[in-house]
């Protein structure tokens, strides 16, 4: 006596095609790393496109006289990185499309070198897409000796297409510790 | 199946004591393994919850450190989902399936003894952290990066555990999807099979979906903490936000996963004490498979405070809510079927009608929470607890139990102590709603969960909950002895067992033989649960 069989698929068969299935959701878990990058990428949702330097400078004719937008400069340091970090100017009302340069302060406290890493982003999300830094201390490591404090540049134009209804951009950085430079530049020394 | 049954042939000596546990193949026994091994695990992780809730019975600091506190949230949560829920319908699965669709056996014998095998030694990694000078996991279960990656380095011994009862669970689901659609008895046609055998068909499905991706989400932890990867390291240009979506991508079906047999075996029990077939019996089918489809689209109302764009708030938020519809449907169903039936209130009824009760509780909290304004003020607050374990708790161990009552007769072939098993219910429900009730309204005050400490303004309805969290968990003692009772003797039973039950598992005799179904049953619509026009 046959038992009612799922027609045209033998047991070893569909075992096969599930187990097929499972190997490819263990992929497909990894391709929601570069999904998720991509995704961001293109909408701004996070605000990391602001990790990226725009290489042009930019079109300082096409400056918008007719509005102004409010950048807000925020720092944080991360706890493992025993740094003072802080923007020089808090705020600053910018006309779209015209270069500004603002400065960060940085100083060690400790007492032996340390390289830190800043991570920016920008928010709101949407903002991020319009925001171009042609330079920035984020895009480098940045090496500080022991009490040694430095005054650290960053070059932006906020695009003129930034959308009507965004009249205030966040620009926030996070120090971490780069471990791996800092643990390279004690075994140097 | 010839295969199958040659190969119970040779096993009609097959070994005794306690080395017949380790090799058997048989669905019966490993059934029994399975829920053994998970009333175990329910104990373990039940007193895991009596710590936490010893802690909480006053303000302060009085048993235990905030560490270990914290360690005991976590472990409750993974032995729980992982250790109890989860094997317990495995364990059902192994035991019915076969009886209920009139297969000899699992498709895959042999690869069952192994998946079962698996989570003793998965749970004795897990466990053993506690023991660990670095502690077990103490960042809560679903391990969100930096925190999870901030513990000690028994952190990886988690992780292998997790992977070992991933591995368990995608072979346990591989062979019942094999069972279900290659082992049915003739005449068994797909909208013939009970709900129970349908459920679970679609959870092994979400099963193979996504118990991989969590796999892959806690190897990028793992690679991340002792490889030097940066999936979720922020000064490495990671993000901890991608692990929150890949983590509810599958934890999301997950949530289903603990909550779907408990739809079918429900289904089974109402219409047996109400003596009559199942109302919209297609109806049912298709809102568990549409209930089973939302859970991949609606992962992110977990995470509506990470901050995302208002399109995607709006969009999760309305997916979310859209489960309430086939879950309606399957709610209004249970009642229709008992509408003017010669209803009975036996233990498994009664479990099975607090479970219609208080799951539903727990569904209505569930839209609260769907709301993304009001769920910025209830996220990682007590709220969510009482909801959680409103659906859990009175929905999914509520079916569990329904459901071993209901079919302890035929595993063991005597009747359960009816009046312990009326006993055991009711102790139950009292004092599982002193023990989660007083917490929804701790969340609506801003009580925050997971903190061993609290403001004093909490500590009457935190004295509510305790009291009734020690009542319901030394109430599990009777459950146990209501089992061994059962299992030592009683009245015996008959095969029927039920006046109202339909359905193949009750053409056996009770006990169930060692081997039932060697050569297949004729389904027709007398035995069958549900009568269907179009054969």
């Amino acid at each position: 006596m046959r038992h009612l069989a799922n027609k045209g698929s033998t047991t070893p068969w569909l075992v096969a095609k599930l187990a097929v299935l499972a190997i490819a959701m263990f992929g497909f878990g990894y391709l929601l790393v570069p999904l998720y990058e991509k995704f961001c990428e293109i909408t701004g949702i996070d605000g990391r496109t602001a990790g990226q330097a725009t290489g042009v400078e930019y079109l300082t004719d096409q400056v918008d006289e007719s509005r102004w937008v409010t950048v807000h400069f925020d720092a944080t340091v991360n706890s493992g990185l025993p740094w003072q970090f802080e923007p020089v100017e808090r705020m600053m009302q910018v006309r779209p499309g015209k270069l500004y340069e603002t400065t960060y302060i940085a100083f060690n406290r400790a007492d032996r070198p340390i390289v830190g890493q800043a991570v920016p982003s920008v928010a709101p999300g949407r903002a991020s897409l319009f925001f171009n830094k042609t330079e920035c201390f984020c895009f480098t490591e940045q090496l500080l000796g022991a009490r040694e404090s430095r005054e650290m540049p960053v070059r932006f134009v906020v695009d003129p297409n930034l959308p009507e209804r965004v009249e205030l951009v966040t620009l926030s950085y996070i120090l971490y510790q780069n471990e791996q430079a800092t643990a390279v530049l004690a075994a140097t020394d | 199946m010839s295969e199958a049954t040659t190969h119970h042939d040779d096993h009609h000596d097959h070994p005794k004591g306690l080395w017949r546990w380790v090799v058997t193949t048989n669905h019966k026994d490993i059934g029994t393994l399975y829920l053994l091994f998970s009333l175990v695990m329910f104990l373990i992780g039940g007193a895991m919850a009596l710590v936490i809730r010893a802690e909480l019975f006053a303000p302060g600091l009085q048993l235990v450190n905030p560490d270990f506190f914290n360690q005991m949230t976590t472990m409750h949560a993974l032995v729980m989902i992982f250790g109890a829920v989860m094997p317990a319908f495995v364990g059902l699965a192994n035991w019915m399936v076969p009886l209920m669709i009139g297969a000899p056996d699992m498709a895959l014998p042999r690869m069952n003894n192994w998946s079962f095998w698996i989570l003793p030694f998965a749970f004795t990694i897990l466990l053993s952290t506690l023991f660990m000078p670095t502690g077990a996991p103490a960042s809560g279960w679903t391990l969100y990066p930096p925190l999870s990656l901030q513990g000690g380095n028994s952190f990886a011994f988690v992780i292998f555990a997790i992977h070992l009862m991933g591995i368990s669970s995608i072979m346990g689901a591989i062979n019942i999807v094999a069972t279900i659609l290659n082992m049915r008895a003739p005449g068994m046609t797909l909208l013939r099979m009970p709900l129970f055998i349908w459920t679970w068909l679609i959870t092994a499905f979400l099963l193979i979906a996504v118990m991989p991706v969590l796999a892959g989400a806690v190897t990028m932890l793992l690679t991340d903490r002792f490889f030097g990867t940066s999936f979720f390291n922020a000064a490495g240009g990671g993000d901890p936000v991608l692990y929150q979506h890949i983590f509810w991508f599958f934890g999301h079906p997950e949530v289903y996963i603990m909550i779907l047999p408990a739809f079918g075996i429900v289904s089974e029990i109402i219409p047996t004490f109400s003596r009559k077939r199942l109302f919209g019996y297609t109806s049912m089918v298709y809102a568990t498979a549409s209930i089973a489809f939302l859970s991949f689209i609606v992962w992110a109302h977990h995470m509506f405070t990470v901050g995302m764009p208002l399109g995607a708030m709006l969009f999760f938020m309305y997916a979310t809510m859209v489960i309430a519809v086939p879950t309606g449907v399957k709610i209004f169903n249970w009642i229709a079927t008992m509408w003017r039936g010669s209803m009975t209130f036996e233990t498994p009824m009664l479990f099975a009608l607090g479970f219609v009760v208080m799951f539903t509780i727990g569904g209505l909290s569930g839209v609260m929470l769907a709301i993304v304004p009001a769920d910025f003020q209830y996220h990682d607050s007590y709220f969510v607890v009482a909801h959680f374990h409103y659906v859990l708790v009175t929905g999914s161990v509520f079916a569990i139990m329904a459901g071993v009552y209901y079919w302890l007769p035929k595993w063991t072939g005597h009747m359960y102590d009816e009046r312990l098993g009326k006993i055991h219910f009711w102790w139950s429900t009292v004092w599982v709603n002193v023990l989660f009730f007083p917490q929804h309204y701790l969340g609506l005050a801003g009580m925050p969960r997971r903190i061993p400490d609290y403001a004093v303004q909490f500590t009457e309805f935190n004295m509510i909950s305790s009291i009734g969290g020690f009542m319901f968990g030394f109430g599990q003692l009777l459950f146990c002895y209501i089992i061994w009772k059962c299992a030592r003797g009683g009245e015996p039973a008959s095969a029927r067992v039920w006046e109202g039950s339909r359905g193949l598992e009750w053409t056996v005799p009770s006990p169930a033989p060692h081997h039932t179904f060697d050569t297949p049953p004729v389904v027709d619509d007398s035995v069958a649960v549900h009568k269907d026009e179009l054969t």
